[in-house]
């Protein structure tokens, strides 16, 4: 989230877009509503009619997958009807930057596309730099070749009715979204969108996001009150599980992964570091070496040193361009490549798309070891249906975890809050946490190459600084804690202070370069103040600004800022464009309120002044992106598995550049007349993800027992389907046996005269428990990803349905 | 805690005895239940008290866990209401998070393995489940250690072994698995945040 979950309050229109936020973020709703009692509209846009919808002032339907038309739609009434902030648009992205004379988009491809590779070769996709190496700019917005007016005419196709041909949204309907939406693009208005996994869960997710970005950009509503871009995520710390880098493609803090083309560590420093040649940008990101040597002196302490370039060269490194997300992994387990799998409190046997394929890749395994709480499909997979134990080999270590209740530690929510937690009681049995598994792991793996002169590469295993037990031998969260928010490693003076060794380092902009400090995961650096108080822990309530920022109450990333892209909040002056809320104000000097992107003065001070967004190197946000593979504007195409033959905006079906695999399980069948009813999946109030730890609890299960698929009254009447019957739903992939709930709140869409049906299933059970509950939704889902994180298309896939 | 809900507790208490005097001849059940709920609330009142922050979405809301003192066993876990997200309130997976706790029967409590080709789970102690997944992992990690790739270009990766998650751990656990898998020289690394 740019914002956070209490300043949903202050949205003037709530769109709602992808989330059913009453029923899956149940408490985000009370702010919600406290926003609508004042006066704010509230958009509810999802195929299906849900607890969300039945609060909305506006709610309309649309086809899953199809966002990006309504969103190019919204693009464009905005910028026909003028209804974009100009000051901001202007001054604060980069609509008047000068785009490369050969960029070019033409029936569907951007620039550059090689159908060979099914890729794009990005190199026309790129700002125009005068001789300084500054961008050429067109404040008037009239320059043909500036971003504003390819804008334009990209989303000029997106008209009204091909766009409800597409979505199947009624056209009034798309007027009302679109006219209360516009209207936030005023200074005094806000306007928030929310999103959940109905909009990342598709082969064009990120461009989904992206869309909506440029929604709030062109409105104004980046950066201010009641305002932003709001991942409604969906797991406790998914927020510090991402910035710590459980990913294969970053480093903790967002840093990248080490490749093969940065053979050191001067190259790679180089090659992160972004140049602006600008003044005016900050250009936060040329403090990138510091990050990062800080992060090494923290996983290797004193073995670090300048000498060994910090240890950079025992960190493995990616060939350029090679992927190891989820999708490729059972794509090479079941390969046989991969032998063993460390699966921590995660149930890819119901979670993971295509899980026919998951759980025939894991016979491929000669070792898992599996961290929970509860056992579940994934541990226990080797007794699953259709399996035979004797001919599986696989051994299975199943390790009995500390419930989050019962473990101190901090937790990041979605608006990026660190908040800090106590152990309450101490876990049953031979249960401890997470991570003291973890440190008895890597030390016994320490012993191990320690004793053998024969072990491969022993290096960063040995030389892993790992000190994290207290002296009972249990892991010492706090020293942890300390360590990832980083210490000064000598006596460092900074200006006129000097810190001493030891100490903590209160902020990321005290980090070094040169191995004086260390960092665990910068963005998480001033969590502790310099004498080490754990400000996480905080539990203060004073409100300054009146706005609900709450800045003593835990801590925020980064350095306690509630709302990121602050300074888009004001004027080129530093006045706030909304007097009613105002987030930030420069007055008398210095900047009042939250804490602020950065001390510089506002952009009206030509010497010292900055742009605003900080973290970009042309220190303005993009509307046009060269960054994503998949282009530089957010473009529609159809799902993987749809109901239509043809795309309505070009010839392109789909987009050209999803991840999609070829193995025996990866069936495909779009448009089968054998597969009519397009699917999409959801969760419940009762349940979380795939219930792998709901599933255990009577409370829980006796509300919501059993798998069910959603159908409408006029889908029941053409099968001869009975609320209540059982039926069998099935892809191309497999099957999933569950009861029928025949349901108005699901409507058959009018796609340009042609009736479309939508099912809807929940993916919260499977077979281990409770007996007969039922099996995953995902055993119908497609291996098939995003073009540029892989996360799969859950969202939008075709089925049948047929009475049992 | 705020002096209200302390109130409110001994408010709550004070009915009870008004209930007991009343019930004379009637028929019990719902009475007993409701006592029930007192009992625990008499018991909540002398326990130590936690903060939490919830298990399931990114809200982050603030729980207050009530530990018995003397069994040392969670007894019960509530909305806490000085928290300014959710101010006490739960959704209802929060409000049952009870459940995640020893007093649900299901949860695991001994390390478990599966042998090759067995039906079965045996009991195992720590000492031998991580010795054991050690010289796996130490086994798997050098057979398919990458010093170089097929151009002859530096690697020092392993790419036969896999790690996936997770979301729903602490930070500080996050941070030592991130380190871990960079450590073993991992490049398959994945977790819910993806999908």
């Amino acid at each position: 989230m740019t914002n956070h979950w209490i300043d949903l309050q202050h949205g003037d229109v709530i769109l709602l877009q992808g989330s059913n936020a009453a029923e899956n973020h149940p408490i985000s709703f009370k702010w919600i509503m406290k926003a609508k009692e004042r006066g704010a509209i509230v958009i509810h846009v999802d195929p299906r009619f849900t607890r969300t919808s039945s609060k909305a002032d506006i709610y309309t339907p649309l086809r899953p997958g199809t966002d990006i038309a309504l969103f190019g739609g919204m693009i464009n009434y905005i910028i026909e009807k003028e209804k974009y902030f100009k000051e901001y648009v202007v001054n604060y992205t980069n609509a008047s930057f000068i785009v490369n004379d050969k960029f070019d988009f033409h029936d569907g491809l951007f620039s550059g596309y090689n159908p060979a590779t099914r890729k794009y070769d990005k190199s026309t996709w790129t700002i125009q730099k005068d001789e300084k190496g500054i961008p050429v700019k067109d404040p008037t917005l009239q320059h043909p070749r500036c971003v504003f007016q390819l804008l334009k005419k990209h989303y000029s196709r997106y008209d009204i009715e091909t766009v409800s041909r597409i979505t199947g949204t009624p056209v009034k309907d798309l007027l009302k979204v679109y006219e209360a939406y516009a209207s936030t693009g005023v200074p005094d208005r806000a306007g928030t969108i929310l999103y959940a996994l109905g909009q990342t869960q598709h082969t064009s997710g990120v461009q989904n996001i992206r869309a909506l970005s440029i929604i709030q950009l062109l409105l104004g509503n980046i950066g201010i009150c009641g305002g932003g871009v709001n991942a409604l995520r969906g797991e406790p710390n998914v927020q510090g599980s991402t910035d710590f880098a459980i990913l294969y493609d970053s480093l903790p803090g967002y840093l990248k992964a080490m490749t093969v083309s940065t053979k050191t560590l001067e190259d790679y420093l180089k090659k992160n570091t972004p140049v602006s040649k600008d003044p005016m940008s900050a250009n936060w990101y040329q403090n990138y070496p510091k990050y990062m040597v800080s992060l090494l002196k923290a996983w290797f302490g004193d073995r670090a040193t300048k000498e060994n370039e910090f240890g950079y060269s025992w960190l493995p490194r990616l060939d350029d361009g090679q992927i190891c997300d989820v999708l490729n992994m059972i794509d090479n387990m079941s390969k046989g490549k991969i032998k063993g799998l460390i699966c921590v409190a995660q149930n890819p046997a119901c979670s993971l798309p295509n899980s026919n394929k998951v759980r025939e890749a894991f016979k491929n395994l000669d070792w898992m070891v599996h961290v929970n709480i509860f056992n579940n499909e994934t541990a226990s997979f080797w007794k699953g249906p259709g399996m035979d134990p004797q001919k599986i080999k696989t051994e299975v270590f199943l390790l009995p975890a500390a419930a989050s209740v019962e473990k101190e530690g901090s937790q990041t929510n979605s608006g990026r809050w660190v908040q800090w937690k106590y152990e309450a009681a101490k876990a049953p049995g031979d249960c401890i946490y997470t991570g003291d598994i973890i440190i008895r792991l890597v030390s016994k793996l320490k012993e191990l190459y320690r004793t053998d002169k024969k072990a491969v590469f022993p290096d960063p295993i040995l030389n892993l600084k790992w000190d994290y037990t207290d002296n009972k031998g249990r892991m010492d969260v706090v020293k942890v804690s300390k360590t990832i928010n980083g210490y000064f490693l000598e006596d460092v003076t900074i200006g006129d202070k000097t810190y001493k060794k030891g100490d903590c380092v209160p902020s990321f902009a005290l980090l070094q370069a040169d191995g004086r400090t260390s960092s665990g995961c910068w963005i998480m650096c001033g969590a502790f103040t310099e004498n080490g108080t754990n400000l996480m822990a905080r539990r203060k309530k004073d409100d300054p600004t009146g706005l609900g920022l709450y800045p003593q109450w835990a801590w925020a990333w980064p350095v306690n800022r509630r709302i990121i892209y602050n300074r888009a909040s004001v004027d080129l002056n530093g006045k706030p464009y909304n007097p009613k809320r105002p987030l930030l104000a420069w007055v008398d000097g210095k900047w009042v309120g939250d804490v602020p992107d950065g001390p510089w003065p506002p952009m009206a001070d030509k010497e010292k002044g900055k742009y605003p967004f900080i973290m970009k190197p042309d220190g303005v946000s993009s509307l046009f992106g060269p960054g994503l593979n998949d282009g530089p504007f957010p473009e529609h195409y159809e799902p993987l598995e749809g109901p239509v033959t043809n795309n309505l905006l070009s010839s392109q079906l789909r987009n050209p550049v999803i991840r999609i695999f070829s193995g025996p399980y990866d069936k495909v069948a779009s448009s089968d007349p054998k597969y009519p009813f397009v699917m999409t999946t959801y969760t419940s109030t009762e349940h979380w993800c795939t219930g792998a730890i709901t599933r255990w609890q009577s409370w829980l299960t006796e509300a919501q027992p059993q798998v069910y698929v959603e159908i409408s009254e006029e889908l029941a009447k053409l099968k001869g389907i009975k609320n209540g019957d059982k039926v069998k739903v099935e892809s191309v992939r497999g099957s999933v046996l569950c009861v029928a709930m025949v349901t108005p709140r699901l409507q058959p869409l009018n796609c340009g005269g042609k009736s479309i049906h939508v099912v809807g299933m929940t993916f919260n059970y499977g077979w281990l428990f409770p007996e007969d509950c039922g099996d995953s939704a995902n055993l119908l889902t497609p291996t098939a990803g995003d073009a540029n994180t892989g996360t799969p298309e859950y969202k939008a896939f075709m089925v049948n349905i047929t009475k049992v | 805690m705020s002096s209200t809900r302390r109130e409110f507790l001994a408010g709550a208490g004070a009915l009870v005895g008004g209930l007991a005097i009343s019930s004379l001849g009637i028929d019990l059940t719902s009475v007993i239940a409701y006592a029930e709920e007192m009992k625990k609330i008499e018991k909540v009142k002398t326990a130590r008290q936690t903060t939490s922050i919830c298990c399931y979405c990114s809200v982050g809301c603030g729980l207050i866990c009530s530990t018995d003192k003397k069994t040392g066993k969670i007894i019960n876990i509530e909305g806490d209401p000085d928290h300014p997200i959710n101010e006490g309130s739960l959704c209802a997976k929060g409000a049952g998070i009870f459940q995640t706790t020893e007093a649900n029967s299901h949860r695991l409590t001994k390390v478990l393995y599966r042998a090759p080709g067995s039906d079965k789970w045996q009991v195992k102690s720590w000492n031998w489940a991580i010795t054991e997944i050690a010289k796996r992992i130490k086994k798997t990690r050098d057979t398919g250690f990458m010093a170089k790739n097929s151009k002859g270009e530096v690697v020092n990766r392993v790419e036969n072994i896999a790690h996936m998650g997770s979301s729903n751990i602490d930070n500080e656990e996050c941070w030592l698995i991130a380190s871990m898998v960079r450590a073993m020289g991992l490049v398959y690394i994945d977790h819910q945040a993806r999908v």
